[in-house]
């Protein structure tokens, strides 16, 4: 019988991770699938209860907290002087707010391009810039299909933020791939997180909406974490710039 | 707003469809021009205008211009 502890490169173990976004969805499933996996992860939010409950439900000892509003460009700076070096960051707090583009408002397109866009790849420049992401470091964005132009109807400002993070992430692999860090992205389509549960869609539009999808369901924030964690593991050591589709087969029609 | 104001500001949202087809009576979803796309904007019209939040399923449920505004006013 093979042993699978000795031999496992989709394994954490021994790595250390910066999750955004972890009080809720996406964000916390990586939380806790990395935990699994045997990183020591730090996650961060702007609600201390949630991310509690996101600690509570991870595996392990060792994982810290950190309170940070990505709204605000200082704070994120301060939290960066708070980490440790690490093995690797999901890029993953986000949100979107749905309007036509008639009524696109500046205020709040600004406020989506600052959380989804901007704080996060000024994530990424601070810890570079402290010099505490270690060689062979993984870089995991949250992007969408939105992010590479597949849409619906009302969310262009989501779209627009989620594309130049689709973007960034092919220009960041060229630039710090010789310091061995690997910048990717994936691109999830309809995920079953509070934003669908909100009630703002009908039971009826959800079952429609399904149809669209070739595997018949929506995904989970857990199918959304195991592809991020294969790209922070070794076992894909040879992928950067990539933009990885985890739609359940949505973009095949 | 009135219920005048709102049934103006409704049929602002539309290009298409000439402004005096559009009475507190009408029957909104029976109109060619109804989508998802204009039902968007009437949820960000209402939002902006009235600062009230109306869903998708709130326009389906009403029938008529009138019934909406009340659905508005009542939130």
């Amino acid at each position: 019988m093979q042993n699978y502890d000795i031999y496992n490169p989709f394994s954490l173990k021994g790595k250390k991770i910066l999750i955004t976004g972890a009080s809720s969805g996406i964000g916390k499933g990586a939380a806790i699938e990395c935990s699994k996996m045997g990183a020591k992860v730090i996650i961060t939010a702007r609600n201390e209860e949630r991310l509690q409950e996101t600690l509570q439900q991870m595996t392990g000892e060792g994982h810290e907290i950190r309170i940070c509003d990505l709204a605000n460009n200082k704070a994120i700076k301060e939290m960066v002087d708070t980490l440790p070096e690490l093995n690797g960051i999901v890029n993953n707090a986000g949100f979107t707010i749905t309007r036509p583009v008639r009524k696109i408002e500046e205020e709040a397109f600004q406020q989506i391009m600052q959380v989804n866009t901007i704080a996060p790849i000024l994530t990424l420049k601070y810890l570079l810039n402290a010099k505490k992401l270690l060689n062979g470091s993984s870089i995991v964005f949250t992007s969408s299909l939105a992010g590479i132009g597949r849409m619906s109807v009302g969310n262009t400002m989501y779209g627009c933020s989620k594309g130049a993070i689709s973007a960034f992430i092919q220009g960041a692999a060229k630039e710090l791939a010789p310091k061995g860090i690997r910048v990717n992205a994936v691109c999830p389509a309809m995920v079953e997180t509070q934003i669908l549960s909100a009630g703002v869609i009908t039971q009826e539009q959800v079952e429609l909406t399904k149809k669209l999808y070739p595997l018949g369901r929506f995904g989970t924030p857990e199918d959304i974490a195991r592809a991020m964690v294969f790209l922070l593991s070794d076992a894909s050591t040879w992928i950067t710039g990539v933009n990885l589709l985890v739609d359940g087969g949505r973009a095949l029609y | 707003m009135t219920l005048d104001e709102f049934v103006k500001a409704f049929a602002a949202e539309f290009d298409d469809t000439p402004e005096e087809t559009f009475k507190a009576d009408t029957r909104y979803k029976e109109l060619d021009e109804w989508g998802s796309l204009i039902a968007l904007s009437i949820i960000s019209m209402v939002d902006d205008e009235m600062d009230k939040r109306v869903t998708g399923a709130d326009l389906r449920n009403c029938s008529t211009i009138e019934e909406l505004f009340n659905l508005v006013e009542s939130k």
